[in-house]
């Protein structure tokens, strides 16, 4: 029998009616509520669940008490086992982060949870890369990739998961706006990590999104790609993403998902290096910078990998740029060019432009960087 | 009592055959027979002695060939039934089949290519013995130089990409010739060009770069001059793209390439919407093909063997495949005296029934009835665009507001956001209603694809009913959103897991490769 943890932080979506602009922190959450806000997360994670009382499912259910999961589900005749306690009223990103330790403790099969990008920020932190997780989007801001595309379509996918063996598991992107400089009117997002999300063709973003299946075939053909053309001695700055990943793959090393790592042909260098430690890299030794574009609006600079600052990037040279992508995610872009936002916009400027792009196995793509 | 006849629904009102038929590989009983092949009389073992032993040892099986085992009635039972599950070019309104240039072939010229003149030609027999089939490969040939401008082609390709094949084959030797050939390792091409370009490129050893459009939809010039370079072989474009957009700045694209010394094909496989129109030479060319199955009018591919036709201009006309046919002011003949060919591309000269129905189709039309193909599949094409960009939910992305020659790729992404319904499932449930349509190459490139093609073949009432299919499933798609999701209900198509297909540790394309990868002769 599967077993389905399901956390669901009350307040997500606070803030977003009354135009607040997200829903983190205390302060915020109290001048929704006098603003008249109504918190969506119960009532987008009641159409999923409708969706899984429809059919006849055999799983274990665990939650946390109260508004956090367990009054939902025992309201739609299910019996949870309750983890942890709370104060109701008073739920923070502690308490969320807190449970999902515990459901990771307790092995759940899938860890389903109701908010936004600040929700899947916080299990990110208490679970990891590798549980599997189905975010229902319940929050303000839903950039991260790791949200089914509407309730009902969580709750589908949640039962296919439980019915079916052997579902297909990638990782997603999480992704979140700098909430202070997002309320000033500026929009800067950072990429957190990844979540493990069971893939579905139909479920999952939109159809137009490859299986993992065939992106992975494609990672490893331009991981193929890279290691052929790399040049001995040389150091290359890898990005984050699984992209930049299945290259490390290739050369054996074990790269992070979401830091920026350092390699040789032959060894990996450093992991996880800030500005400081690249900029003495690039004094000493020559070098190539390899980047993805990361998040569904295409930052190949500025968004996750800021220690390959500007200064980073003047040294290395444009020249010695790689940019990485397959074809599936390049198409998800709708035809928008790229973008740079690396803090310095001369060289935002002089960035931008055609680059070329390895998008396969001794296959290029031209595309426009936009300034 | 009078009765007069109902009326009907505007949406027709279809029911296909489903037959729950397995693989033909699952219906074979060991020791089943078809035919008893007799066994060989004494009088011509004496002439010619044990003919089984007389074969070389390098080309006699170790393994008897695995095929499945069944009678005459089983056989002829199976494949009538799979054939009453068809929707074929003769049974629907074929305009949903984009880049494939689905157009009624006259039957007048199927009767032509399977007359019996026709069927008793063999190809060694005496040049004296087949001048009319010669004079007829002659002609076509002439009437494909004028339509392209080009100075020579050859008719051996089997198929499009076989033709593409060709011509980079063709490339390369030019190259070798200036000794660049190692230098210049790299093909150019569009990423609305058919894919079939790019593929045939990297099959024959090219790094392949793709342009992406600009920010009008339209290929991008700038993308093209970043990519051209001394490694710079070919540039490789279909021109109107797959989108149906003509790329008006075709002789700059052109020129960029040539000022560094690469070399240019134009795919023009589907031609229905330029003929007499624009010509490769004018455009500055130096190769480009046709295939005699989609412009021209013979059978595709899947229902029979498809014909490509590779042109160059004169100065590559010494690399052609051999032989080449000739005619010396008295007689035809087959020339296989050329030292700079590249070989062969296929048995023979080519397929002789489809050479023989795309001559005949082009001399019932005459050069006024091929311009007028290309009026009326363009003006087809661009009456059912803006017939079926009333409904809701449906776009043609790219090029905003601007004309489309001969197909359209449209994008269904406004109404999949809206009502969950996925282009896929609207192409079955279309098949509810005796049609189909094809979305577009994977990955896709325009989201929630769909690519529709009406050639000159269709009447106005025929895409005025496509058109009333697709925006009554599309309203389904907004007010009944279920129906569209379980379809098909009436017709045999059903719904397909497309995970196995994404994975080459999964995917099985003949029966081989499936019992290795996933049935009982599973490799651990």
């Amino acid at each position: 029998m599967k077993r389905i943890g399901l956390i669901i932080n009350p307040v997500a979506g606070i803030g977003g009616r009354v135009g607040l602009k997200g829903s983190d922190g205390f302060e915020i959450q109290r001048q929704a509520l006098e603003l008249g806000a109504i918190p969506m997360a119960s009532t987008r994670t009641k159409e999923a669940i409708q969706v899984l009382s429809e059919k006849t499912l055999e799983m274990e259910i665990l939650s946390p008490p109260g508004e956090m999961g367990a009054a939902l589900l025992r309201e739609a005749g299910y019996k949870p086992h309750i983890l942890g306690e709370i104060k109701a009223g008073q739920t923070t990103a502690a308490d969320t982060i807190r449970v999902t330790q515990e459901m990771v403790e307790n092995q759940v099969d899938l860890l389903v949870f109701a908010g936004g990008d600040g929700t899947a920020r916080d299990i990110y932190i208490g679970a990891g890369e590798n549980q599997p997780v189905v975010g229902i989007p319940a929050g303000v801001k839903i950039h991260s990739a790791v949200f089914a595309t509407q309730p009902r379509t969580a709750g589908e996918l949640i039962a296919a998961f439980i019915i079916e063996t052997g579902f297909r598991l990638e990782q997603a992107e999480v992704i979140d706006l700098d909430e202070e400089a997002y309320r000033r009117g500026v929009i800067s997002t950072r990429l957190y990590g990844y979540l493990t999300v069971p893939f579905h063709r139909r479920w999952v973003q939109n159809s137009k999104t490859p299986t993992p299946a065939s992106e992975k075939t494609q990672m490893e053909a331009i991981a193929f790609d890279l290691v052929e053309n790399m040049q001995p001695g040389c150091a290359y700055i890898l990005g984050p993403g699984t992209t930049t990943r299945t290259l490390a793959d290739c050369l054996g090393f074990a790269k992070t998902l979401a830091g920026v790592d350092v390699v040789t042909r032959e060894k990996l260098v450093a992991v996880d290096v800030n500005e400081q430690q690249l900029l003495d890299l690039v004094e000493s030794t020559s070098a190539r910078i390899v980047v993805t574009p990361v998040g569904g609006q295409g930052f190949l600079f500025g968004r996750g990998n800021q220690p390959i600052s500007p200064a980073v990037i003047r040294k290395v040279g444009r020249e010695n740029i790689r940019v990485i992508c397959t074809p599936g995610k390049l198409h998800s872009f709708a035809g928008n060019p790229l973008l740079v936002d690396t803090g310095d916009s001369d060289l935002d400027a002089q960035l931008s432009g055609h680059i070329s792009i390895t998008t396969g196995y001794r296959e290029e793509a031209i595309y426009r960087i936009g300034n | 009592m009078k009765m007069r006849i109902g009326e009907k629904p505007v949406v027709r009102r279809f029911h296909q055959a489903r037959w729950d038929e397995p693989i033909i590989f699952e219906l074979s009983q060991p020791g089943q027979r078809g035919m008893l092949v007799p066994e060989i009389e004494d009088e011509i073992v004496a002439e010619v002695g044990e003919v089984v032993g007389a074969l070389p040892e390098g080309i006699r099986r170790v393994i008897a060939p695995q095929l499945p085992e069944m009678s005459q009635p089983h056989v002829l039972r199976h494949f009538a039934r799979l054939s009453q599950e068809n929707l074929g070019v003769d049974l629907n309104i074929d305009i949903g089949q984009g880049t494939c240039t689905m157009k009624y072939s006259p039957k007048v010229n199927d009767r032509l290519a399977n007359s019996g003149k026709m069927q008793d030609l063999h190809p060694l027999q005496p040049e004296s013995s087949v001048q009319g089939m010669l004079e007829v490969m002659y002609r076509l040939e002439s009437f494909l130089k004028e339509i392209s401008g080009l100075d020579r082609f050859t008719l051996q390709p089997r198929a499009g990409s076989a033709a593409i094949y060709a011509n980079v084959s063709m490339m390369r030797a030019f190259h070798a010739m200036n000794n660049q050939a190692e230098q210049r390792d790299e093909v150019i091409t569009t990423i609305f060009s058919h894919p079939s370009n790019a593929a045939c490129a990297k099959t024959a050893g090219y790094k392949v770069i793709t342009l992406y459009p600009d920010q009008d939809g339209y290929p991008d010039l700038g993308a093209l001059k970043a990519a051209v370079s001394e490694r710079t072989a070919a540039l490789l474009v279909t021109n109107p793209e797959d989108t149906g957009i003509f790329n008006p700045r075709i002789e700059e694209f052109v020129k960029a390439v040539h000022d560094a010394g690469g070399l240019c094909s134009y795919d023009q496989a589907n031609a229905n919407g330029i003929l007499g129109i624009t010509r490769a030479r004018e455009a500055g060319f130096d190769l480009c093909h046709f295939n005699l199955h989609k412009t021209f009018s013979t059978p595709h591919g899947c229902g029979g063997p498809g014909a490509g036709a590779s042109g160059v201009t004169k100065e590559l006309a010494r690399f052609l495949p051999s032989p080449t046919i000739e005619y010396d002011g008295n007689s035809y003949f087959l020339d296989y005296d050329r030292p700079d060919s590249i070989g062969k591309v296929g048995p023979f000269y080519g397929v002789s029934q489809n050479m023989l129905r795309a001559y005949a189709w082009i001399m019932s039309l005459g050069a006024e009835g091929l311009r007028e193909v290309a009026e009326v599949a363009v003006l087809n094409n661009n009456y059912l665009m803006s017939k079926v960009l009333e409904i809701q939910g449906l776009d043609a992305p790219y090029a905003e507001g601007k004309r489309r020659i001969e197909q359209v790729r449209y994008s269904w992404e406004e109404l999949a956001e809206q009502s969950g319904i996925h282009s896929e499932e609207i192409g079955i449930r279309v098949a509810d209603f005796g049609t189909h349509y094809w979305t577009s190459h994977h990955p896709y490139v325009v989201a929630e694809p769909m690519t529709l093609e009406p050639t000159e073949s269709y009447s106005k009432a025929d895409l005025d009913e496509y058109a009333a299919i697709l925006q009554h499933v599309a309203e389904e798609a907004y007010t009944n959103p279920e129906v569209v999701k379980s379809a098909p209900h009436n017709s045999t198509v059903h719904q397909t897991d497309h995970k196995v297909l994404d994975d080459p540790q999964t995917w099985a394309v003949t029966w081989r490769a499936y019992q290795r990868k996933i049935g009982e002769n599973q490799e651990e």
